[in-house]
């Protein structure tokens, strides 16, 4: 019989984020400091039956909150999340987009004054899908692929 | 509807009926400009970018309903050439007056100062983003001329990529149902955005490269400059500079009622012969800007409702 062959290893307390798009781990991660002081394991480019590839996010000893996970919702928007505790699921919740989006993302126009003033930049969710969002001060939307987290 | 101490930043804030509210009061001022309701007031007018109408209109709405006027036409001449931010000008002149206009060549320039005071700010221009006030003066003077706001058929011309008075129009006139006609080069083209935006509204519009092509259709043929300053190439300029230039033969074939506007100034866009016809309404249309800006400063310094 062939062993089965476990890329990431369970976690005893923690958050699981399924269903990344592929490559889009490591910047999740930096963005909600996640390796700042906790263990974090990584799956990049797994196979899915759902999405073809995905990335998948172990954060150990860290409970993330819907609040926390919805903010990056624009770049994992079909994400699934686990709360895991004593090697069991918990707590099991979709990622939703929230309305605005607050000092997530950059603008990608080099006019908006969030790019040339010390300014927080704010969206607000133009379309859920295809996915588009606007910028409040130069008013320009953007869809998902032109945009990156700040 | 309440206008006090309201910020005049896009004209996406302002719905069907608090537009037509201000062509209203226009209307009224348009027949009595000299009125001394904002005696005791000052306006800060902030140009970081060259005006000659928008700056100038303001400061004389402002003078003929009794106010005074600060500010500069150059922020060469100011702390900005220091490097002071736009944020903290705003913090100082806050203090100084009761309602701010600015003009700033930085797209959401007009959003972030308002953010910074509760005094309102009037946008006169910011970038390629919004002009609002020059949005509701065009209303106002398609209105005059056609008698009527809803159901037209208008028509742009020109620069549609980077010019803010025809994206401000496109939004505004998707309240009164308009069908829009879009005359451009290909590189100056209405952006994705803008069309998104008015096909999310289920308001018809079709793109052309000549105005041939519908002159015989329209009831407002709305012109615009190609704007050097806007272009991140001067090669690019060049190649359409003198591509949209509107002639007299061109409006042979014209409705009666047609009438042309352009935001101003004019280059070589319009031929002069143009001016002497009926057709021709884009001096009127500058002027109706004086009464437009006085029915805003008044309605948000709460001199009127």
């Amino acid at each position: 019989m062939e062993p089965k062959i476990i890329k990431v290893s369970a976690i005893k307390n923690g958050t699981v984020i399924d269903h990344i798009p592929a490559g889009g781990a490591m910047a999740i991660v930096n963005f909600l400091k996640l390796a700042k002081d906790k263990t974090v394991m990584l799956g990049i480019n797994f196979d899915s039956k759902k999405m073809g590839k995905k990335d998948v996010i172990k954060a150990e000893d860290k409970e993330l909150t819907a609040a926390e996970l919805n903010q990056v919702a624009l770049f994992a928007a079909d994400a699934s999340v686990s709360i895991i505790r004593n090697f069991k699921i918990a707590k099991k919740f979709k990622i939703e987009l929230p309305q605005t989006f607050l000092d997530i993302v950059k603008c990608p126009n080099p006019k908006c004054v969030t790019n040339q003033e010390s300014v927080k930049t704010k969206f607000n969710l133009f379309k859920p899908k295809p996915l588009s969002i606007k910028c409040q001060y130069c008013e320009r939307i953007f869809s998902r692929e032109e945009i990156a987290l700040k | 509807m309440n206008f006090l101490n309201r910020d005049i930043i896009s004209i996406s804030d302002f719905t069907k009926e608090e537009i037509l509210h201000v062509l209203k009061h226009a209307k009224n001022f348009k027949q009595k400009p000299n009125q001394k309701i904002l005696d005791g007031k000052i306006m800060a007018s902030l140009f970081f970018e060259p005006s000659t109408r928008t700056k100038l209109s303001f400061d004389t709405a402002m003078k003929r309903l009794g106010g005074a006027v600060i500010g500069f036409a150059d922020a060469g001449m100011t702390s900005t050439a220091k490097g002071e931010t736009l944020q903290d000008s705003i913090e100082v002149i806050e203090k100084y007056a009761d309602v701010i206009v600015i003009r700033h060549p930085i797209e959401g320039a007009a959003r972030l100062a308002a953010e910074k005071t509760d005094k309102p700010i009037l946008n006169g221009g910011d970038g390629a983003n919004q002009h609002p006030t020059q949005t509701m003066l065009d209303l106002f003077t398609i209105q005059e001329t056609q008698k009527k706001l809803e159901g037209l058929n208008i028509a742009m011309m020109g620069d549609l990529k980077y010019g803010r008075t025809v994206h401000s129009l496109a939004q505004a006139l998707a309240h009164f149902k308009a069908k829009l006609y879009f005359i451009s080069p290909d590189s100056l083209k209405m952006p994705e955005h803008i069309k998104n935006e008015l096909k999310d509204k289920k308001i018809k519009f079709s793109e052309y490269k000549k105005i041939s092509d519908i002159i015989t259709k329209i009831d407002i043929l709305y012109d615009t400059r190609i704007q050097k300053e806007r272009f991140p190439d001067l090669y690019e300029y060049e190649k359409v500079k003198n591509l949209y230039i509107l002639k007299l033969s061109d409006l042979k074939n014209a409705k009666k009622n047609l009438r042309v506007l352009h935001p101003l100034p004019r280059v070589n866009e319009i031929e002069y012969a143009i001016d002497q016809t009926p057709y021709a309404y884009y001096f009127q249309q500058a002027a109706n800007g004086l009464y437009v800006r006085q029915a805003l400063l008044s309605l948000v310094l709460g001199a009127i409702k």
